[in-house]
């Protein structure tokens, strides 16, 4: 397995988000982001350089790692997609979105389509309740959605 | 009494609103520069004043909770302000409004309440989802700094602020303050044991003051007004709650949304006036502010003989004609909470909405203490069985117990805010679980959606 380093300009971010501080340890969850946009997940490689970079434990890191829910602990499709599924949601038809989700791309929640190019999450609360149902397709929210809009935008992800 | 206003989202819809341009026409950033030249007390008097109740969900009056700084600041000891942008309550959706439509009244409120507090730096803690936020508050940083509003001179003042947004990563409980600030630091998202209070040991075991995102945008408004003339913009003035506020309202209305009133607004004119009525008939129940928040039920009436109570004017009045106040709805036995309400109507399953919210608390529970972890799995399982038919009246009894023993024996309030409202869907809805206990799920719509 390849070692994991960071590309030159995030390597040149990493600086920035340190000087934002008072010591190296309050940059590890920013630090992680960067490393997962680059990576896709976060392996134990990355774990390690993270915690060389900031001088801190693997332990440590790995800490980090398994309590956030965002950060990927194995390989997941190119596109993310979240659906969220708490009452507010929930009230406007969430449930039925989420099979949809199922049906259209052939898997069920937690699962990557064969080709890998999708991942199929729940999410809780993603603070856009007054616009529910929704869907977080990486980093772009799409609000009070219908089944016929949800078909549109995994059809783009798909073909 | 319905008086909206439109000071906190004067900016809402205008082109480039979030703009330094369009800000600085409204006349952004002037309180700021006056601030800075204001002597400290002066300007903690004037917060006072504005009976700002935070608006993150426990309603501490903001003013307060800067006095509670220890003065003067001593150098070996930097100051903090952490601002509280997690929004992850279930069913609130008022902070990301104000990052993508006026993230400078951020920034103008970090400059002014890290003077009032003696800190140099704002962090402002913003859930990691929420990119277009992060992406407005860092443009709104940068063009204020270009500008020298940030930095070493603020407006030409000798007094260093800058401004900060880090980000989470996933992780309902990272709003509770200790919690935000252990993700802060670089670690695992658990409270701590207070004390120490945040104000003594915060960030980076530093004194820091954490105000939510509301809390701190309306800090140019109300200097800009007057902290007294601020506070009377409120029904309940008199009971130190005051000024304007967000308010939001999802689930069956007709039209959900956020909306900027005068503190006093009551249920009723929140769900019927600006929400537009109950979709699809009439309501069941209504969730005040945030999941965590006890349901109330339209049929309840206002019990306060006592003159003292906070409630006592609106004795034996509906629940819904209450103004919505930090005092009244304590006394009302549930919470103002984050003034963002969810709406059930008649067609609505109870049980399910209540298995749907302890799914998300059993999920979110970060597990450290053995009542909360233990307590939430449980109360979601006999749930789960609910749902699909299989539980007993015993194990309906038992979720009695199981939120009860919960309650008082938890590290943080997450606890509370899982115990609590379990017990509201149980005793307000009694008849409704029994129902289905009995006829095995067979007495529900087995619906949520309409
Ligand atoms: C489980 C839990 C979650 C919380 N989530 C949030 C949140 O997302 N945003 C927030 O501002 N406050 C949240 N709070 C409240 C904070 O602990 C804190 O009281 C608040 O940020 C203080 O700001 P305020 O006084 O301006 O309201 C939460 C509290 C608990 C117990
Ligand atoms: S009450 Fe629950 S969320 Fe809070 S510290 Fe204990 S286990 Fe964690
Ligand atoms: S419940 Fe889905 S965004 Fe709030």
């Amino acid at each position: 397995m390849t070692k994991f380093a960071l590309s030159p300009d995030r390597e040149k971010h990493v600086e920035e988000i340190l000087s934002r501080y008072p010591n190296r340890q309050a940059a590890c969850i920013p630090v992680l982001h960067l490393c997962q946009e680059q990576n896709g997940w976060i392996s134990d490689e990355v774990v390690e350089w993270v915690a060389a970079r900031l001088g801190l434990s693997a332990a440590h890191v790995k800490g980090v790692v398994t309590f956030y829910t965002l950060f990927n602990k194995e390989p997941v499709g190119k596109h993310q997609v979240w659906v969220c599924r708490t009452l507010s949601c929930a009230l406007r038809g969430a449930d039925d979105i989420l099979h949809h989700c199922e049906k259209r791309l052939g898997i069920h929640v937690g699962q990557t389509t064969k080709d890998g190019k999708v991942t199929l999450r729940t999410a809780e609360c993603l603070a856009s309740c007054g616009t529910a149902p929704m869907i977080q397709v990486d980093k772009d929210y799409y609000e009070n959605l219908t089944t016929a809009e949800v078909d549109r935008i995994l059809d783009r992800l798909i073909k | 009494m319905l008086r909206q206003t439109t000071y906190l989202t004067k900016r809402y819809g205008v082109p480039e609103g979030w703009t330094l341009p369009v800000y600085e026409r409204d006349g952004g950033y002037q309180q700021a520069k006056r601030a800075l030249s204001m002597p400290r007390e002066a300007l903690v008097e004037e917060m006072k004043a504005a009976n700002i109740r935070g608006r993150g969900g426990a309603g501490f009056p903001m003013g307060v909770k800067w006095s509670f700084m220890p003065w003067p600041p001593k150098p070996e000891k930097p100051h903090y302000l952490v601002i509280n942008a997690d929004e992850g309550e279930p069913g609130t959706f008022k902070d990301r409004t104000i990052m993508e439509l006026d993230p400078h009244a951020v920034v103008e409120g970090c400059i002014i309440g890290c003077f009032g507090i003696g800190a140099h730096a704002a962090y402002i803690y913003v859930r990691d989802e929420l990119h277009l936020s992060k992406a407005r508050l860092w443009g709104a940083i940068k063009e204020a700094r270009e500008k020298g509003y940030l930095g070493a001179k603020p407006f030409g003042i000798d007094y260093p602020v800058e401004v900060y947004v880090h980000t989470g990563a996933g992780a309902y409980i990272c709003g509770e303050e200790t919690s935000l600030l252990n993700s802060l630091e670089g670690k695992r998202g658990e409270p701590r044991l207070k004390p120490p209070f945040p104000a003594q040991a915060g960030a980076f075991g530093m004194p820091t003051t954490v105000n939510n995102l509301e809390t701190i945008a309306a800090v140019p408004v109300a200097l800009a007004m007057g902290g007294d003339a601020f506070s009377k913009l409120s029904d309940l003035h008199d009971q130190k709650d005051g000024g304007c506020r967000l308010y939001g309202v999802s689930g069956h209305v007709n039209k959900p949304g956020v909306f900027e009133a005068c503190v006093g607004l009551t249920l009723r004119e929140l769900i019927y006036d600006l929400g537009g009525g109950v979709k699809g008939g009439e309501l069941l129940g209504v969730i005040p502010g945030g999941s965590s928040c006890p349901i109330l039920r339209p049929d309840e009436t206002v019990n306060a003989p006592d003159p003292k109570s906070p409630l006592h004017r609106w004795h034996g009045k509906n629940v819904l004609d209450v103004p919505m106040g930090v005092e009244t709805y304590r006394a009302l036995g549930t919470m103002l909470g984050t003034c963002c309400a969810i709406v059930l109507n008649k067609n609505t399953d109870i049980v399910l909405a209540m298995h749907n919210l302890m799914r998300f608390y059993r999920h979110e529970s970060c597990g450290q203490c053995t009542p909360c972890r233990e307590g939430s799995a449980w109360l979601f399982r006999i749930l789960d069985r609910m749902v699909h038919g299989e539980a007993t009246m015993e194990e309906l009894d038992r979720l009695h117990e199981i939120a009860d023993n919960i309650m008082g024996n938890t590290i943080c309030a997450f606890g509370e805010g899982t115990a609590m409202p379990a017990l509201g869907f149980l005793r307000k809805y009694r008849k409704e679980f029994e129902e289905h206990v009995r006829t095995k799920g067979k007495s529900g719509t087995g619906r949520l959606a309409l």
